[in-house]
């Protein structure tokens, strides 16, 4: 079988300079005087991995060892600086909830909006319109502009919309920290159902109970570097060994 | 990957997202009015008020170059109209880019939607603004010519040259700021460069050994213009020179800004 995202020999490299050069002067200067070599940071070494489809994925890191960078080169934000993504498939990114709201505007002017921006029709909307209202329970709220939103509401609408359609691909950033139990259980079944129905899901999370629970096959990132890579219970204990050594 | 597999590609990509063009559009359109008692009246009223403005101070306060020109409101208007779109929509299309900055983090979308979206919108203002025109054509007796349907040409090579320059602002300003600050200075000396309130006929003084009307006539805004009124307002229609000169300047920019935007958006990302 074919993977269905394949990543390979994937390295992203950020340039860190403490001063972006903003102004065309402040550029020519740095130019001039040859101080125009950043520093470069790698936020991803050489990482290379196969995501068969029907996987669930988890991937658990610390802050700031690649793990965001990573789905967002799978998401296509970032494109590579060596190295090549192959994705099969559409993609639903969950990277941030409400990515492509505009706080202006009302819910349901932002169901509208969000939803083109993941591609949907107006018309694939419209019929889905009662569904995504019902799941995210705002029923009352629906013409109030979104920035009077809790961002626990707003994360609610999010989630909705990317999980209306069922994609084949679904990359989740630690959006399910967000909401309340009671909706954080909702979203965790929503997440299994879709999987029932063969969507491939990367799931980002601190919580470690959370990736042992849901996750078939976890990759464990440090440093940028893919440090270890197999089934969840294996990684998962070697994971929190390593944690409890630095403790 | 062949030229046409890529060419449709690109095509398929954006079909794809042509709903989310829309929706943008309809988002400028209902943010611009939000809140505000006269609404979308304003789309019609504000050129009206412009063009007194304009009037007004051309035609009596300053008198110099309005009273040799025929129906000289209507004049005006036409030359507004069309430098206000090319305004609107490179001053929006070049902040564009950076202002879709949360969005472009956390999706993919093809970048080029923000900088198109921006001259979408300038253009249905400009459309709404057209009845204003019609109405000050109607109130000061201005006839009406069949040459009008060529309208059409200078207003659409108008916006793809309008298009071209914005991507290369969207493109360059990502990674110059700077481009914002001098872009509106540059607005300001192309305004009376572009022959709105004065007809260059009339202009026979000379800048260094140029005359100032060759002066304005290197300005491709002028050509749209004077195209744009020769078919309202004179009843002439475009010659072949002026079919020539708009279509060349339209194609050479979105040549440009095509490139500039193409070789740079992998990097926005990292700059936004």
């Amino acid at each position: 079988m074919e993977p269905i995202i394949r990543i390979e020999n994937v390295s992203m490299c950020f340039n860190l300079s403490s001063e972006k050069h903003e102004s065309l002067k402040e550029y020519f200067l740095a130019m001039v005087q040859g101080r125009l070599h950043y520093d470069e940071f790698y936020a991803l070494k050489n990482v290379s991995l196969d995501i068969m489809p029907g996987d669930f994925y988890g991937l658990v890191g610390l802050n700031g060892s690649g793990k965001s960078t990573l789905l967002k080169t799978i998401a296509g934000v970032y494109k590579p600086t060596r190295g090549k993504v192959t994705v099969r498939g559409t993609i639903a990114p969950l990277i941030e909830l409400g990515a492509g709201f505009d706080m202006d505007l009302t819910a349901r002017e932002n169901i509208y909006l969000n939803g083109t921006v993941l591609g949907f029709s107006p018309k694939y909307l419209d019929e889905k319109f009662d569904e995504i209202v019902e799941f995210s329970e705002l029923q009352n709220f629906l013409d109030v502009p979104l920035k009077n939103y809790s961002s626990g509401m707003v994360a609610r609408i999010g989630f909705a919309i990317a999980t209306i359609t069922k994609p084949q691909i679904l990359i989740a950033d630690e959006v399910l920290s967000v909401g309340d139990f009671l909706f954080q259980q909702k979203c965790e079944k929503r997440m299994q159902e879709l999987m029932a129905g063969g969507t491939t899901v990367i799931l980002v999370s601190h919580s470690i109970e959370q990736i042992e629970r849901m996750c078939s096959k976890v990759a464990w990132l440090s440093h940028g570097v893919l440090k270890m890579n197999g089934d969840t219970k294996t990684v998962c204990e070697a994971y929190k060994a390593v944690q409890r050594g630095q403790a | 990957m062949s030229a046409v597999a890529k060419l449709r590609g690109m095509v398929l990509a954006f079909w794809r997202y042509r709903y989310l063009l829309y929706n943008l559009v309809s988002r400028d359109f209902k943010l611009k009015y939000r809140r505000s008692v006269l609404g979308v009246v304003w789309s019609v009223l504000n050129p009206l008020l412009m063009c007194l403005v304009y009037w007004a101070v051309f035609s009596s306060l300053m008198d110099m170059r309005g009273s040799g020109i025929d129906n000289f409101p209507v004049f005006l208007m036409c030359g507004q109209l069309l430098f206000n779109f090319f305004n609107e929509a490179t001053s929006s299309g070049m902040s564009s880019v950076l202002s879709a900055a949360p969005l472009l983090k956390k999706v993919y979308i093809p970048k080029y939607i923000f900088p198109l979206e921006k001259c979408c919108f300038a253009m249905v203002n400009c459309l709404f603004s057209f009845v204003a025109l019609l109405l000050v054509m109607v109130f000061t007796g201005s006839p009406f010519h069949w040459t009008v349907l060529q309208a059409v040409y200078p207003l659409a090579t108008l916006f793809f040259f309008s298009m071209g320059v914005s991507l290369f602002l969207a493109a360059s300003t990502v990674f110059f700021r700077d481009i914002m600050h001098i872009w509106s200075v540059f607005i300001t000396a192309l305004l009376y460069f572009s022959a709105i309130f004065y007809d260059p006929a009339q202009m026979t003084f000379n800048i260094g050994g140029f005359n100032m009307q060759q002066i304005i006539a290197l300005n491709p805004i002028y050509w749209y213009i004077t195209g744009f009124r020769r078919a309202v307002m004179w009843g002439q229609g475009l010659d072949l020179r002026m079919f020539e000169v708009c279509g060349a300047c339209a194609i050479l920019s979105m040549a440009v800004g095509v490139t500039v935007f193409r070789k740079t958006q992998d990097r926005f990302v990292l700059h936004i």
